[in-house]
Formats: C-alpha cells, structure tokens, sequence
C-alpha cells in the first residue's frame, strides 16, 4: 500500500519537475506507438473495409486468420522480427535492431490484424446497411470503399485508437527487438519492467501511472478534435 | 444526353434464390411512358419484381432484360426508392448531392442541384441536418429528391408510402405527380389501394411471383381480369 503511495508521489514530482529522462522516455513511447498505430491503420483500414466489401472465395479463411493473428503473441512477433532484422537475417543490411524503427516494424506486425479486424467488422456492418443504395447508384468498388471509409470514420478512429490502446501498453516486442538500451530505445513500458526487476518499485509505479495518464489523454485528445471537427454535421 | 432507355423488353425472367423460384417466368414489356401501379399480396414478389427490373436481381438462365441502349447507360438512367429508405450518415444536403458526385458532378455544383431538389420536396430547412433524424415522411422525400437528382427516365418505388400518414403520403404524391409529367416512367408498388387509384395508369397484378394481368386502372378497378385480383380488391384473403 505504502508503495502506491510513494509511486502516486513519486510520479506526480517527476512530472513537475519534468524530469528529463521521464519526458524522454515518454515521448519515446509516443513516437513509438503512434508512427506504428499511423502505419498499421494505413493498412489496416482499407484492408478492413476491402475484406467487407470485397466477395471472394478465401474471404472467410483471410478473415479467420486475421482474427488469428489479431491474438499473436507479441513475443513470438518480436522474436520473428528480430531474427528478420539481425545481422544475419535478410533484412541485416539495413542495421534496424535495437533502433526505435525496429521498434515500429514490429508493432506494426501486432496493430494491423488489430485495426483490420475490428474495422472489418464496423465497415461490414455500414455496408449491409448501404449496399442496395450503393449498388443501384452504379458505384465504382473504389467508390463503394471511400464511401464507407469516410461514413464509418467514427467507427475507424475507435479502430485505431484501439490499436493505440495495445500498443502503448505492449511491452513484449520492442523489448525484444527494441534492447532497452538508454537514451535510444527504452520506452515506458520496458523501463518499468527494468526499475520492477531491480526492485524500484516506486520508481516502476511511477512511470506506470504516467503511462495510465497518456494513453487516457491521447484517447481524450483524439475525441475531442474528431468532435470539433464533425460537430454540427455529426 | 443517352436515347430512351426504354421500352424495356422481359423475357423469361425468373428469380431463384436456394433453388426455390421467387419470380417468374416473367414476360413483359415497359413501355416508355406511363405511371404502372404493381399490386398484390405480401410475399407475391412485388420487391423482387422491380429489383429484377432494376438489375438487382441475378436471372435465371435463359432470362433476358432488354433495353434500348447497352446496359451501363441503361443502368445510369434508372432510379429506385427503397420501402426502408437508406440515410448515409451525412446531411440530408450531402445525401441528395452523393448521386451527382459518384458520376463525376463538381463538389459544390451538385451541393447547388441538391439544394435546389430539397426545396422543391419541401426540405430546404433540413438541409443540414443528419439524414438520420429525419421523421419517416421527411426520409422518404429526402430519398425521392436522391432518386430524381439524376433526372432518370425511369425510377422504382417500392412501397415507399407504408410508413406515411395521409400529408405526408399526399405531400410525396405530388412530387411524384411532377416527375410523372417531366416525363419520368414510374413503376410503384403499393399496398394502398386509395394510392393506386388515385396515380395509377395501368396495374400489374402480381401473385406467387407471376404476374397474372396487366389491366389499364379504370378498368382493373371497375373488372379485373383475374379471379385473385377480384377476391384481392374485395378484401378477401387471396388463394
Ligand atoms: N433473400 C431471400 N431469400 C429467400 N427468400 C426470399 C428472399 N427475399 C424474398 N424472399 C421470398 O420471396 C417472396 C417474394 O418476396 P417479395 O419481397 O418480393 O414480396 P413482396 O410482394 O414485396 O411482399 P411485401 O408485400 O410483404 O413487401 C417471398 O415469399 C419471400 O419470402
Ligand atoms: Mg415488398
């Protein structure tokens, strides 16, 4: 109980004083996950909205194993992504391991199936409701997609800031590909995990509770610019 | 500008769905000009007979929709009114423009038509509303004005009344009534037997998907053809 205490204190000083290595590692996280969930929603969206849309004959088995993946085990995509990315692998020219882009690549792996997935299912839904419009209206697919990706925004930005959710709080991959290392690849999660082995416990409850307030933050900052931008229409 | 369209000439049309026969075969002709009523019990295939005219149904094999120019320009100069009118999550104004946009209409020269359609079915103060609270009455004109914006040579309705009170039904009538005399060939289907008298030129009466006469409307009213027709007119459940 003291230790939740201390950590609430602890956190709260280190904000005010704005301690360099919080505000570091923080906007570390940010960089992180928000270029991964920007990357993965490129994708993602209009993967989702083409799978609903689209009527082919291995539709069902890509749409269960997109929800296949969207349960990876991060590890195992971090392993993956290491072994790609090492010296060795076939994309060790490039020298990405334990940089902040290796960092991306591999919560790109995890976001997308994610935002593909719970975008699928809102876009299929959108389009039961406009088929017969859209269809007697002679649209084009490429139409038919714009449409339904610019009506269901809404349902599209809770897509991504789901995957925002997972993201920032993931902790298995970037460890594994990202190294931990000072000043160069540590984030909020994988310093939290280091200060809990050593023991720092306060210090670890510290930087999770930051790290509580900027998920919650970025998701109030992303509904209310989507509702100044949309109010009066939507 | 595409030439007529029409008359639209059906042969064979049949519709299955799971092997089972939905409509048909039907053998028809749409003639250019005309507001035809289709009548009939629930379940006959009233909405599947104008889908099917519209396109929107696969045919069996050996049916045949002719029109008189090939298909895609024959596509682009048809309109439909769905009896659960379908809101886009926009504006009633972007609603009624979407039609114009999709074919290639400037962004604010079919935001200019659409306004100009919204005032002539009475919408104008709703125009920046959400399509979705928009009262029954208001949804179906709303779809009208989207279905007309396009000036098609012929549009479908099905039922596009069952959900109106008597103002509103009267209110849609009239705007009917003015594409009719601009020259739109119209082909509705209706429960209401007061509507189709009221619109009608000719009736298709329609029962277990076929259609068993197509009778001018005085004289559909006066004496039908058929027997199911007559037991349908006098209110009695048809066999
Ligand atoms: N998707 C479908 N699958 C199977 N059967 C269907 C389907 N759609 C319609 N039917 C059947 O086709 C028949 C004709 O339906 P349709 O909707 O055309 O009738 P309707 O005359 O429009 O009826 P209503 O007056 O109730 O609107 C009905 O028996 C209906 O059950
Ligand atoms: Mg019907």
């Amino acid at each position: 109980m003291n230790e939740i205490l201390s950590g609430l204190l602890q956190a709260g000083q280190m904000i005010l004083t704005l301690d360099p290595d919080l505000i570091e590692i923080s906007l570390r996280s940010l960089q992180v996950t928000l270029s991964a969930v920007f990357v993965a929603s490129l994708i993602g969206l209009p993967l989702g909205c083409w799978l609903a849309v689209r009527r082919f004959r291995f539709r069902r088995i890509v749409i269960a194993m997109l929800n296949a993946l969207m349960g990876l085990p991060p590890v195992v995509v971090g392993l993956i992504v290491y072994i790609l990315l090492s010296r060795s692998g076939p994309f060790g020219v490039f020298g990405l391991l334990f940089t902040p882009t290796a960092m991306i690549i591999a919560q790109v792996v995890i976001l997308t199936p994610l935002i593909a997935s719970i975008s699928h299912q809102a876009i299929r839904d959108l389009w039961a409701e406009y088929h017969d419009l859209l269809i007697s209206l002679n649209t084009t697919r490429r139409q038919r997609i714009l449409t339904l990706l610019w009506d269901g925004r809404r349902a599209l930005l809770t897509a991504s800031l789901a995957g925002f959710g997972r993201g920032i709080g993931e902790v298995g991959a970037i460890m594994i590909v990202g190294g931990n290392i000072d000043h160069a690849t540590r984030v909020l999660t994988t310093a939290i995990s280091l200060e809990t082995g050593k023991g720092n416990f306060a210090l670890a409850l510290a930087l999770g509770f930051v790290l509580i307030g900027l998920a919650v933050a970025v998701n109030l900052v992303i509904h209310m610019l989507s509702r100044t931008e949309v109010s009066g229409r939507w | 500008m595409v030439g007529s369209i029409l008359p639209l000439q059906v042969e064979n049309a049949v519709v299955r769905r799971r092997g089972k026969v939905l409509l048909g075969p039907v053998n028809t002709q749409v003639a250019t000009e005309g507001l035809s009523i289709v009548m009939g019990p629930n379940g006959a295939g009233k909405t599947t007979l104008l889908r099917m005219l519209h396109g929107m149904e696969r045919l069996a094999r050996g049916g045949r929709l002719t029109w008189q120019v090939p298909e895609p320009q024959a596509r682009a100069a048809q309109a439909f009114v769905f009896q659960a009118p379908i809101m886009m999550r926009r504006s009633a104004l972007d609603n009624v423009a979407y039609p114009l946009i999709v074919h290639g209409v400037a962004r604010a020269q079919a935001r200019a038509r659409a306004a100009e359609w919204l005032a002539r079915v009475g919408l104008s103060d709703s125009a920046d509303k959400r399509a979705t609270v928009l009262s029954g009455g208001e949804r179906q004109k709303m779809a009208l004005a989207r279905a007309l914006i396009r000036d098609p040579q012929i549009l479908f309705l099905d039922e596009p009344c069952a959900n109106l009170d008597g103002q509103a039904t009267r209110e849609f009538e009239e705007i009917l009534r003015g594409a009719h005399a601009g020259g739109t060939r119209i082909v509705m289907s209706t429960h209401d037997v007061g509507q189709a008298r009221r619109l009608a030129e000719d009736i298709w009466f329609i029962h277990h998907g076929c259609i068993l006469e197509t009778t001018p409307a005085d004289q559909f009213f006066e004496n039908p053809k058929s027997k199911e027709a007559r037991a349908f007119l006098k209110g009695d459940i048809v066999e």
